[in-house]
């Protein structure tokens, strides 16, 4: 869909890629304050307990200790640390210190010192009294009564039911499955339950904090939210919103795990307690378990089919838990009905959840946001139904899948914690994706092909995933543009660039509406002092909600620049252009002002500052699709599953940049691949972590991964800006159902736990064939 | 330890090397790692993403050798010449490994970047010519979150003159 645009839709270069490529300072951490102090969190070594007592006096008195915070130090404000536009729809159950402790790893008191290992030693000095109460660690035990309350402070607002452990709870119908079911020739219905993976940024969670020469609190933190951050912190440490500065530089990944305020409400109080800059760095182990996770879930799908391969109803009861905090608890969750089950066009639909505490690590947003769960589920049993129907899967799906100009009426129902706007289907490639993934992985002719030696089958599966662009409604931008002497553009957005590329794609977007060459666009992102309001870098919307701002703002720019011209070059703008950075005629005359004239003179003659700003916002949320096919060897002596080759098909609207494209594509496969096969966080009896490191939870590394082939199938979204819609959380949700639909091709097993692990697979195997 | 007065007393040593082609004096605690030091002395470039030696953000050259710095206490690099990602470019002229990271669109985050260019380089200077194999086999001490490693592996083969395979969305990447 590029057409004859020069800027967007072209593989250019990161425009932050040589200060990346070259390792200059340009993380969080890469800056080195005077007199800056190390913060330590000391985390509860009980799942949950009450804190009886606590002495701080002999890691006060330690030399080189300036603070130490407990809940007897701080405000006492319930909130939430998810990154949520306000007011946020997650429970309000959190605080920065308390006098009870939730999980392992939760805050107990923090300590600022001189060196690191000061701080350690302080926080062993720290005298701990603990009244140890009964945790809740299974999540089927959460909601049974007579087990511990975990949220049972009189402060917290916003839980559905505290007595029963419940954070939040979501039913939704559209029609009446009840009546859908009756109407069924057949129906299917299983159980999946599915893992807690953890986010693994290659940057762990850091902030430093400090006061500027105005007094005024500074915070550089890892985070996709540095608005809702500020805004959250100044709630927390109650300080006006104007005395916060909140710095995103480049983040070392996130997915999700940075849409939360987590390090910088207490990194903040612990320099106001000191005057002096502190940084607080999870550890590799600290980042596993005190970060966040993706919520475990244990889910029923049921669907009801009619003998010609309609589907009729479709239903999904899930229980989740968000760990001992709600972060993010309603929302993850609604997204695992409200994503998934309107991908068929069932006339009957319900959506129903109870998303339940434990004293377990705290859940949160995690690139998929409950699709990769829901798609699991959905996918496989989709699967089942076209093989007792004796259909092709590929073509049971084409028979029921959602299509142009379809109106998917249970996103208007289930939006962002309350009800939500309905999805029109504006743009839909998914015919194209289904065909031309089948063609890449050859799926007729090894749908059919059997073989492989005795003990190593191979086989093929698929599945078709969608996702949003943006919350409807919910999500907005705004982008400010100001032209320089050069002919250059200065370009602030709040927009959060956590390394998927958004820095790029949106000067992209302005270059190109500006007619000039990205060189000329120098972009700032992500400073709250400096750049106007974003929510940050989440739900698939940098792309179509920031870069719809940053379209409107160009275009607002693009006239005052013509308007220049006009003067200049005394011609009416209908007949001007703007292009190769110049202002051209477009009548006989071919007259032409370069963008640098232009701007000398508007500055110097006309003395007038060329610049405009924008807001952006969508009443829709325009699902990018995705189809994934795997291709798996299953060795039936050891189980293993080895992954041979995964083709990922997805329709992103138009491309900004098809580079950046497809590695958004090829990182959330390698994901998704994790969580099919090998990550979940463990945890021990206690509720203590029991693989927090690289050596015990394992993510693909180059050598592990199989043949990834990357389709994109651009569309053009009438949403979106130059036709775009999203595309970095879609493709993380296939490969899990693809994995295990292969599987089943191969050894006729199905798995419905994630990961998918060998010892699972040698079971069923044997479950099924007592002789191996 | 701990002196009279309660104060902590480190005791200091001398350490001396060359990095990226300067030869550096440095004042450093005997339990220091090479990370720290490397970092406190400038070369942001280090990543700390472990401390275990198991991500690979770390990676530096050691006289030639990628290593994990994290793993490494400062002391022991005493006389050797350590190369970072910071030394890597020639004044503005990029490696040929930088310019293909960023050619294939193998930079997303970046956090992995300098480890992973780093142990591309030591592969290349002793295997100019590698199968794509024998690049991902090295890069399995990198570890990688963003790019699935696909972009990275067609990197370092380009840099090594190896045809890559082609851009699956036929558009060259072309500089800005």
């Amino acid at each position: 869909m590029s057409g004859d645009r020069a800027v967007v839709g072209q593989n250019l270069r990161k425009v932050d890629g040589v200060k990346l490529v070259t390792g200059r300072p340009a993380f969080t951490d890469d800056i080195h304050l005077p007199g800056m102090l190390i913060g330590k969190i000391l985390p509860s070594p009980h799942a949950h307990a009450r804190i009886k007592r606590i002495d701080t006096g002999k890691a006060r008195a330690l030399p080189g200790v300036h603070a130490v915070l407990t809940y007897k130090d701080v405000p006492r404000v319930p909130h939430t640390t998810a990154g949520q536009a306000w007011p946020e729809p997650s429970p309000y159950d959190t605080y920065l210190l308390d006098n009870k402790v939730r999980f392992v790893g939760d805050r107990v008191a923090a300590v600022a010192a001189e060196t690191r290992a000061i701080a350690e030693k302080a926080l062993r000095l720290i005298e701990v009294e603990y009244e140890v109460l009964p945790a809740v660690l299974e999540i089927e035990q959460a909601m049974a009564s007579g087990v511990a309350v975990i949220h049972d402070e009189p402060d917290s607002t916003k839980i559905f039911d505290r007595e029963h452990n419940i954070a939040g709870y979501i039913l939704r119908e559209i029609g009446n499955v009840e009546e859908g079911f009756r109407a069924s020739d057949l129906i299917f219905e299983r159980e999946f339950r599915t893992g807690r993976q953890q986010h693994c940024p290659l940057e762990p969670h850091v902030a430093i904090a400090w006061l500027d020469a105005d007094q005024r609190l500074v915070i550089r933190t890892s985070t996709q939210v540095p608005y809702h951050a500020r805004r959250q912190v100044a709630m927390i440490l109650q300080i006006p919103v104007s005395r916060v500065h909140v710095i995103k530089p480049r983040i070392g990944g996130g997915f999700g795990g940075k849409q939360e305020m987590l390090l910088e409400d207490i990194t903040g109080a612990l320099a106001l307690a000191t005057k002096r800059p502190v940084k607080i760095e999870f550890t590799r182990e600290e980042e596993f378990y005190m970060a966040r996770s993706r919520h475990p879930q244990i889910l029923r799908m049921k669907m009801g089919v009619k003998r010609d391969g309609t589907i009729v109803a479709s239903q999904l009861t899930v229980l989740a838990t968000t760990g001992a905090y709600g972060s993010h608890s309603t929302t993850v969750q609604g997204n695992t009905g409200s994503k998934v089950l309107p991908l068929y066009r069932a006339e009957h639909m319900r959506f129903e959840c109870h998303v339940v505490y434990t004293n377990t690590p705290v859940a949160g947003a995690f690139r998929g946001y409950g699709c990769p769960q829901g798609f699991f589920a959905q996918e496989t049993l989709v699967d089942e139904i076209a093989e007792e129907l004796g259909r092709d899967p590929v073509e049971f799906r084409r028979q029921n899948m959602i299509r142009l100009g379809d109106i998917d009426k249970l996103s208007a129902q289930l939006g962002e914690g309350k009800e939500g706007l309905p999805r029109h289907i504006r743009s839909c490639g998914l015919p194209e994706c289904l065909d031309r993934a089948a063609a890449a992985v050859d799926w007729d002719g090894k749908r059919n092909a059997a073989g492989g030696p005795a003990h190593l089958k191979r086989g093929v599966g698929m599945a078709a995933t969608m996702q949003g662009s943006g919350i409807a409604g919910v999500d907005w931008a705004s982008a400010f543009l100001k032209m320089n002497e050069d002919g250059s553009f200065f370009l602030q957005v709040g927009a959060a660039d956590v390394g998927a590329g958004a820095d790029t794609v949106l000067a992209q977007i302005a270059a190109e509406t500006l007619g000039v060459s990205l060189d000329k666009v120098v972009i700032t992102s992500g400073d709250t002092d400096i750049t106007p309001f974003d929510v940050g870098a989440y739900a698939s919307s940098t792309t179509i909600i920031s870069g719809g701002a940053v379209r409107k703002a160009a275009e607002k720019v693009r006239a005052h620049v013509l308007d220049m011209a006009a003067k200049m070059l005394d011609a009416p703008v209908d007949k001007l252009e703007c292009g190769d950075n110049q202002v051209y005629t477009i009548c006989e005359c071919r007259k032409a002002v370069s963008m640098a004239e232009l701007a000398m003179h508007a500055m110097y003659k006309e003395k007038t500052q060329i610049m405009d700003g924008a807001s952006h916002f969508n009443t829709d949320s325009p699902p990018p699709f995705c189809v994934t096919f795997a291709e798996v060897e299953v060795d039936t002596e050891t189980g293993k599953v080895r992954v041979l080759h995964l083709v990922t098909a997805v329709d992103p609207g138009t491309a900004i940049n098809p580079m950046q494209a497809e590695g958004q594509v090829e990182g959330a496969v390698a994901q998704g691949l994790g969580y099919a096969l090998i990550e979940e966080l463990l945890l021990d009896g206690q509720g203590r972590p029991r693989n927090a490191s690289f050596l015990d939870y394992k993510i693909f590394s180059a050598k592990d991964m199989p043949r990834l082939t990357t389709i994109l199938v651009e569309t053009d979204e009438p949403l979106g800006p130059f036709g775009a819609k999203s595309i970095s959380e879609v493709p993380i949700n296939g490969p899990a159902p693809a994995i295990a639909n292969a599987i089943y091709h191969a050894v006729g097993i199905r798995l419905r736990k994630l990961p998918i692990r060998p010892e699972d697979v040698l079971r069923e195997l044997r479950e099924k064939l007592p002789t191996l | 330890m701990r002196g009279t007065s309660g104060v902590l007393i480190m005791k200091t040593m001398q350490l001396r090397l060359t990095v990226n082609g300067e030869t550096r004096q440095w004042t450093i605690a005997p339990g220091d790692l090479l990370l720290d030091v490397l970092r406190r002395e400038g070369c942001y470039g280090v990543k700390r993403g472990c401390e275990k030696g198991e991500c690979g953000a770390c990676t530096v050259l050691l006289d030639g050798k990628p290593i994990n710095s994290c793993l490494m206490f400062a002391a022991q690099a005493e006389g050797c010449d350590i190369l970072t990602i910071e030394g890597l470019a020639v004044g503005d002229v990029l490696d040929p490994l930088q310019e293909a990271f960023l050619d294939h669109g193998a930079v997303q985050c970046g956090y992995c970047t300098p480890g992973m260019i780093l142990n591309a380089k030591a592969l290349l200077a002793r295997n100019p010519h590698p199968s794509e194999a024998e690049v991902r086999e090295t890069m399995a001490g990198n570890y990688c979150r963003c790019t699935g490693y696909l972009k990275p592996v067609e990197a370092v083969l380009a840099a090594a003159g190896r045809a890559p395979a082609p851009a699956r969305s036929g558009r060259k990447a072309v500089k800005r």
